[in-house]
């Protein structure tokens, strides 16, 4: 298994991965090709390890319904993922030199995304021991608005509390949650924490030493050199 | 036949000492004894070590620790009731001390229903204990306050029943009476220990001592205290000597609710009468009223670690279990011991 | 399963309509009591508000989040080597174990792995989180059901475990020991044979408390059948560990997963229990750490030599890609779902802790029991403070 290589070729829902010896993996995701059709966007399956699946937007519930019938029963998790990089980096900026210029591509990962914002879930089916992760794409919308995406929460009761970390964190709205109160913040926080143009305000007041301190070990002169000419933090 | 010949007053302040004596000493020994030093052993750990020998000063640390403390009434709390409560309790151990007999002639008071003043008296606390739940103006301490209320009128009950069983054998509700006719009498005519009730009456004694266990609300029935779940219940806002007070009071009804025990089922104060040839209580010897309360602390400090070994090692029982307990096992239980014992007691 | 929903909302209905006739014969009106977040029984900053009608609950509302410290915010700033010094506070009383998942994901996406003695010993210092955990698990129980004297025992025995997790790793608590490719370290002289005499402790330790406390009567009236779990809820909340496998679904994922431990090179019984009530849960735990003592005595047997890190970079980059990885942490299911961006630290980690699913299912279990019963639940679900607030 390479995830590295897997990661550069991208694979559509036509194309079955060619390194096909994982029929278990397989069985599920034409399982579920046969429930939900073309909702079922893109799959990424690593023989032997796991399974990713994306679906459309207005499948997600019944993507969590297909799954429950499969055998699916135990509800693992449900977050979501910021793609946009980060406006402040990493944090390390030094705070008295102009913000340095950062890319604002978005990259997804695994199994692809058109949007800002996915939600993943993980299920997994405990007689067969293995588990799927699935996300969806959550529509873009203008700023001030909140994402809208189906809930979870009448195929996974569990899905409830997951729901509300990920409202109060990212926003998103999930439409038929009986009960999105904030579980962390306070009720009058304002901003969504995870997103990542929300600042975390102790990196910018104080900038983090970090990657700076690192020095190669006496020693270790020529291996050290080798691997910090591939990483550009030992030299800043 | 000493405190006879002293002046009214002087006998009055005799018997005030003696009150605070047989309320604080209980009180203090069962704290060091069995709170700090036993329940360390129990728990493979030492105790208060630092305050003098052995630890053994701790207790004067305590109240001292306690004394200095600020005395907190929560501002929604209704104040004089607030400050009353502990009182009360206190005053209840006190009055309850007033019917237990020493010795032949130490005695604070020798009336004839001494057994039924003590029964009766022992749920003036519960007063305490409710009012000190309300007016915290806490919802903790109400329902720990409430959750007291009914236990100990639960467990009044099975008490006082297992008592009747010691009155009808005995044939008197005088304390006094109830010491003597142990100590005078004879398990079918061989009076070598005389007849402590704790051999006839077992099943009363049972009875007795888990009701005690429930009415001192010690584990395993602590729940109006309980401190994992209502945060010691009635007690939580108080703090300061006020906190100390319910303290004193907590132990000292331990001690005076063992010297009780020991009266009514383990022959008081005396000694088989028929060591020394006595035969009535005129007959006994003037020196039993020094070696009286000595036996009776040995016999009160036994009852009391049965008490404490109890509290620690048992988890507490739930509110209902425990109502389910007194009503449907202890009160059949002691009511068919009367029926024995008076079917008993007019066969022989 | 289907009938879940509806279920749950006809028991609330019922709980409504029974408050509603109270209220009209009795003229009584529920209270609503606050359990926490300074409160004995939440060992911790859990908040639950209660309406209680009499000493039932109505209904149960936990709120968490006083001890919410933004992990997930803050591995995004941090390189990959840097984040196992946080997460070692997720559970703070299973440090070790809390690495584990996260090294296993980045090695995973590094698509290295790490040499088999430190393996061995990851899984060894593993289970000894386990021990010291589920330990004072067992002895607290007792305390939230007011006998006091199992916790000392608990706390004397865990100290020898702790003892060492720190003669090996140099930390009590916060071990930070575990590298991408191996270990910090390898064991110290004497150290094996010392875990040995301690294992045989923890087991007399696991008899002492099975004759004080699970035989006890009243400990087993207070426990059983109170908060019963059917499997398929359990499921359906994504409960894990042994709150999991009390209600009888036969799930370890020590067992049943492929993963870099030497789990599967030991034998052990995966214990389960039909009964999905509090004692279960107890009763599981209590099991496992018996389990865990002998896993630990197997794999001391046969731990192999060698080197205990692999060859890995200095400036530790991961590539692209996502991971999930999870193991069966102490209170359960602990797993981190890591996106790379090919950079020195994670894009995104989402760690799923065990507790917060756990807890999840309290506003479903506590409704129409009694207080006291609310503490023993809570107590038998097991949850750190630290777990469910990441």
């Amino acid at each position: 298994m390479d995830p590295l290589s897997d990661t550069s070729t991208s694979p559509t829902a036509d194309e079955t991965p060619a390194l096909a010896s994982d029929t278990l993996r397989e069985g599920i995701v034409d399982k579920l090709r046969a429930a939900l059709g073309d909702q079922l966007l893109d799959v990424k399956l690593v023989p032997g390890t796991d399974l990713w699946a994306r679906v459309a937007t207005e499948a997600w519930r019944d993507t969590g319904l297909a799954l429950r019938d499969q055998g699916f029963h135990y509800f693992c998790f449900l977050s979501a993922i910021d793609w946009l990089p980060s406006p402040y980096g990493r944090g390390e900026d030094d705070p008295t030199a102009p913000a340095p210029e950062r890319s604002t591509e978005i990259v997804h990962g695994y199994t692809g995304g058109e949007t800002r914002f996915q939600v993943f879930a993980r299920v997994t089916d405990i007689e067969r021991h293995i588990g799927v992760t699935v996300k969806a794409d959550v529509p873009d919308v203008a700023a001030g608005e909140s994402p809208v995406i189906e809930s979870w929460v009448t195929n996974y009761a569990g899905a409830n509390w997951h729901e509300r970390e990920c409202h109060e964190m990212f926003g998103i709205t999930f439409a038929g949650h009986p009960d999105l109160r904030n579980m962390y913040l306070p009720t009058d926080f304002e901003g969504y924490p995870l997103r990542k143009d929300f600042p975390l305000l102790a990196r910018l007041v104080k900038p983090w030493p970090g990657i700076v301190d690192v020095e190669p070990l006496p020693g270790e002169g020529d291996e050290s050199t080798d691997a910090a000419a591939d990483g550009e933090g030992a030299s800043a | 036949m000493i405190a006879v010949d002293l002046p009214y007053w002087a006998q009055s302040l005799l018997r005030v000492l003696g009150g605070t004596v047989a309320v604080l000493l209980p009180a203090g020994t069962i704290v060091y004894l069995f709170l700090f030093k036993m329940m360390s052993f129990m728990q493979s750990r030492l105790g208060p070590m630092e305050a003098g020998p052995y630890g053994s000063m701790q207790l004067f640390a305590e109240v001292g620790k306690w004394l200095q403390k600020e005395d907190i009434q929560p501002a929604l709390a209704d104040k004089k009731i607030f400050k009353i409560a502990p009182l009360i309790v206190l005053v209840s151990t006190f009055i309850l001390v007033a019917v237990v007999p020493f010795g032949p002639d130490a005695y604070f008071t020798d009336f004839e229903a001494g057994v039924f003043y003590a029964l009766a008296v022992s749920s003036v606390s519960v007063l305490g204990i409710l009012i000190a739940g309300w007016s915290s103006a806490n919802k903790y301490s109400l329902l720990g306050g409430l959750r007291a209320a009914g236990q100990l009128i639960a467990y009044e009950l099975p008490m006082v029943l297992a008592v009747v069983g010691v009155v009808i054998q005995a044939g008197s509700m005088n304390m006094q009476q109830i010491v003597f006719a142990q100590n005078h009498g004879s398990i079918f005519g061989w009076d070598g220990v005389g007849n402590p009730y704790v051999l006839t009456q077992f099943v009363a004694f049972g009875v007795f001592m888990i009701a005690v266990q429930a009415e001192l609300t010690q584990t395993p029935f602590d729940m109006p205290i309980a401190e994992s779940e209502l945060v010691s219940g009635y007690m939580t806002e108080y703090s300061g000597f006020r906190f100390l007070i319910f303290f004193i009071a907590e132990f000292a009804n331990v001690g005076i609710f063992a010297l009780i025990a020991s009266v009514l089922f383990l022959g008081g104060w005396g000694v088989p009468f028929s060591w020394f040839g006595w035969d009535s209580m005129d007959a006994v010897d003037d020196w039993m009223n020094v070696v009286g309360p000595l036996i009776m602390i040995g016999k009160m400090l036994a009852l009391s670690f049965l008490i404490m070994w109890v509290r620690f090692s048992y988890p507490r029982l739930r509110e209902d279990q425990l109502q389910r307990f007194a009503w449907k096992v202890l009160i059949p239980v002691s009511l068919v011991n009367i029926m024995l014992t008076a079917i008993l007691k007019v066969a022989f | 399963m289907t009938d879940l929903i509806d279920r749950q909302k006809l028991s609330y209905i019922a709980a409504q309509a029974a408050d509603a006739r109270l209220n009209v014969e009795l003229e009584t009106e529920g209270m609503t009591l606050n359990i926490g977040p300074q409160h004995p029984a939440t060992h911790g900053t859990l908040r639950i508000i209660v309406r209680l009608d009499g000493e039932q609950v109505v209904w149960a509302d936990p709120s968490a989040g006083y001890m919410h410290r933004g992990y997930e915010k803050l591995t995004e700033v941090r390189t990959f080597p840097q984040v196992t010094t946080l997460i070692n506070r997720i559970d703070w009383l299973g440090s070790f174990a809390n690495e584990v998942p996260f090294i296993l994901a980045a090695e995973q996406l590094m698509d290295i792995e790490a040499p088999p003695r430190a393996q061995w010993i990851r899984t060894i210092l593993f289970e000894l989180s386990r021990i010291a955990n589920v330990s004072l698990f067992l002895g607290d129980l007792g305390v939230q059901l007011g006998a006091i004297t199992p916790v000392f025992m608990a706390f004397r025995d865990r100290e020898y475990v702790l003892n060492l997790i720190e003669g090996a790793t140099g930390g009590r608590f916060h071990p930070n020991f575990d590298r991408i490719g191996g270990l910090k370290d390898d064991l110290p002289k004497g150290w094996i044979d010392e875990t040995r005499q301690v294992m045989k402790k923890l087991r007399n330790f696991c008899d002492e408390i099975e004759n004080l406390l699970f035989g006890n009567k009243i400990f087993q009236d207070r426990t059983r059948g109170i908060g019963v779990i059917p499997p398929a809820v359990a499921q359906q909340y994504g409960l894990s560990g042994a709150n999991l496998r009390a209600s009888g679904v036969d799930w370890d994922l020590r067992r049943d997963q492929k993963i870099a431990l030497a789990y599967d090179k030991v034998d052990f019984k995966v214990w389960t229990h039909p009964d999905g009530d509090s004692f279960a849960r107890c009763w599981i735990r209590l099991q496992e750490t018996r389990e865990a003592t002998k896993i630990v005595d197997q794999l001391l047997d046969g731990i192999p030599s060698g080197p205990v890190m692999a060859k890995v970079p200095r400036i530790i980059k991961v590539p692209e890609g996502e991971a999930w990885v999870s193991t069966e942490n102490p209170l359960g299911e602990m797993g981190y779902y890591v996106v790379s961006q090919g950079d020195l630290g994670p894009f995104r980690v989402k760690i799923r802790t065990a507790s917060f699913n756990n807890i999840s299912i309290v506003p479903w279990v506590l409704r129409g029991v009694y207080v006291p019963d609310v503490i023993t639940i809570l107590a038998s679900l097991y949850f750190i403070l630290g777990d469910i607030d990441k």
